[in-house]
């Protein structure tokens, strides 16, 4: 019961923001991955050679591309939903047009995944000019990068849609996304940890988009079907749920 | 014939009635107000009929359509104004116009001149590129009611248009409304000023705690109960009108 067209309005609305405000956020946005990949990559290649055969910055490289367009989705459906939502009322204001609320938050979710679309189509262009890629294939896992997208903007809707207000994203990300983002086999290889961390992998979207990314990254894309099945299922299984509790949240 | 049909309509949060079993018809091309305080139930009605929140029980029906079925069919015809002016902070003048066309469907060159007729209508086309956060109270009002008008809407809900306004700006925007309602459009407004409930309604309804006390025209209310429209409250509710707004402010 969405309206595409509708959703496509909404998505456009937040569009037409950022086209306004996006000179001073991107920058922001890409200091964060290059301080990363110069910070480990180069810093940490003094005294770690290679890690499975591989230099350690081009071990690292396809991560950051999984991480950061992970997070340019969390910031703009924790934080940018809920200020349209509380702060703004935008929501109220769509709400009075023929747009239901399942359009207003399917644009908000596609939104989301546009801006991992965004950042993550960039970062690999960097890394792919850096000489830190080994595989044309990179370019096939973009349509994977807005998939992760759908997914962590769908987590983040379900956040803005049961926080109390908007400090308590702070929990969410020193509990949640810091924990996904350290474990999630960006920085070191996860085979040599405990089984339980192993264990609890399974569960972390990022690890799975970081295996992708790797193995899109390398050529070795048979690597990845798993990966990209685990996502998808985790798309489509928790896909009513920023659409219902945003529901209880907003009508009442 | 009647635009808006209600029969004993109630609305609930949790155990508190906001709309507590009430009766009204609005018929095509009246202005039809409610009058009370804060408190009194009057935003609750604007948002039953303009499809932002289901009744918790009764008949609610705008052209004809239950208010639980067809929400974006009803939307589609209504222009809302509503109390708080929840424009986009991060748009001009101009943009917010085409981004609220949107979500009507509106094509884009309809939108523009559509937007660009309803700006010299409301005193605004020379601020077409002007950022909203620098308009003053007045001129955002104003732009809020352009808004509500880019649909070309029978209906037209103005909750509160004037709260909030200095004398002047208040008595361009009643000017405004006026020559909508000269063009047949129906109209509901709620009000707790007296003085604006007598210039523009055809009909008023006096509410108190979520019900409505009597129906009738201003004439007819003051000649039956004797004195202004005022005195008319204080007889039926036993309160000021003054007092009363505060009183529900406490109890809020």
């Amino acid at each position: 019961m969405i309206n595409l067209k509708r959703a496509i309005s909404v998505w456009l609305r937040n569009f037409t923001v950022y086209k306004r405000l996006y000179k001073s956020s991107m920058v922001l946005n890409f200091v964060e991955p290059a301080l990363y990949l110069v910070a480990f990559g180069i810093g940490l290649s003094a005294y770690l050679k290679e890690i499975n055969g591989m230099p350690y910055i081009k071990f690292i490289a396809p991560g950051i591309v999984a991480s950061s367009s992970a997070f340019a989705a969390t910031y703009e459906c924790t934080y940018g939903t809920y200020v349209r939502m509380h702060y703004q009322k935008t929501f109220d204001a769509i709400l009075a047009t023929p747009v239901s609320l399942n359009d207003l938050i399917a644009g908000e979710i596609l939104w989301g995944a546009t801006k991992s679309l965004i950042y993550g189509t960039i970062i690999i262009s960097v890394i792919s000019i850096a000489g830190l890629v080994d595989s044309w294939s990179i370019l096939l896992s973009i349509p994977f990068v807005f998939i992760s997208g759908i997914l962590f903007s769908e987590i983040s809707v379900i956040t803005a849609a049961t926080v109390p207000g908007i400090d308590s994203f702070n929990y969410f990300y020193t509990l949640f996304m810091t924990p996904l983002f350290l474990f999630s086999g960006i920085f070191f290889p996860l085979d040599g940890l405990p089984e339980i961390v192993k264990d609890l992998a399974f569960f972390n979207p990022l690890y799975h988009m970081v295996e992708i990314m790797r193995a899109f990254s390398s050529g070795k894309i048979a690597l990845s079907l798993s990966h990209i099945l685990w996502l998808m299922v985790a798309c489509l299984f928790i896909i009513r749920l920023p659409f219902n509790l945003m529901r209880r949240r907003i009508i009442r | 014939m009647e635009i808006v049909i209600a029969e004993s309509l109630v609305k609930e949060y949790d155990s508190f009635k906001a709309v507590d079993g009430i009766d009204f018809n609005i018929n095509r091309a009246e202005c039809f107000g409610f009058l009370g305080p804060n408190g009194a139930g009057k935003t609750t009605i604007m948002k039953m009929i303009h499809c932002f929140m289901p009744p918790t029980r009764g008949l609610l029906k705008v052209f004809d359509l239950d208010v639980r079925v067809y929400p974006s069919e009803i939307k589609a015809r209504i222009g809302v104004m509503p109390q708080e002016n929840n424009l986009d902070p991060d748009l001009s003048v101009m943009e917010n116009l085409i981004v609220y066309s949107r979500y009507f469907g509106i094509k884009k060159k309809e939108a523009i001149k559509r937007a660009e007729e309803l700006l010299d209508f409301v005193g605004l086309y020379d601020r077409l590129n002007t950022n909203v956060e620098e308009l003053s109270g007045g001129m955002k009002r104003r732009l809020v009611l352009a808004r509500a008008l880019l649909n070309e809407p029978e209906l037209l809900i103005l909750d509160e248009p004037t709260t909030g306004l200095d004398p002047l700006s208040r008595r361009q925007v009643w000017e405004m409304i006026r020559t909508e309602q000269a063009k047949g459009r129906t109209l509901i407004l709620t009000t707790h000023y007296m003085e604006e409930a007598q210039l523009l309604c055809s009909r008023v309804a006096i509410m108190d705690s979520g019900r409505i006390v009597v129906t009738g025209s201003p004439e007819e209310l003051m000649e039956k109960y004797g004195g202004s429209l005022e005195d008319v409250y204080l007889r039926l509710t036993g309160k000021r009108l003054v007092e009363a707004t505060g009183e529900a402010l406490r109890q809020q």
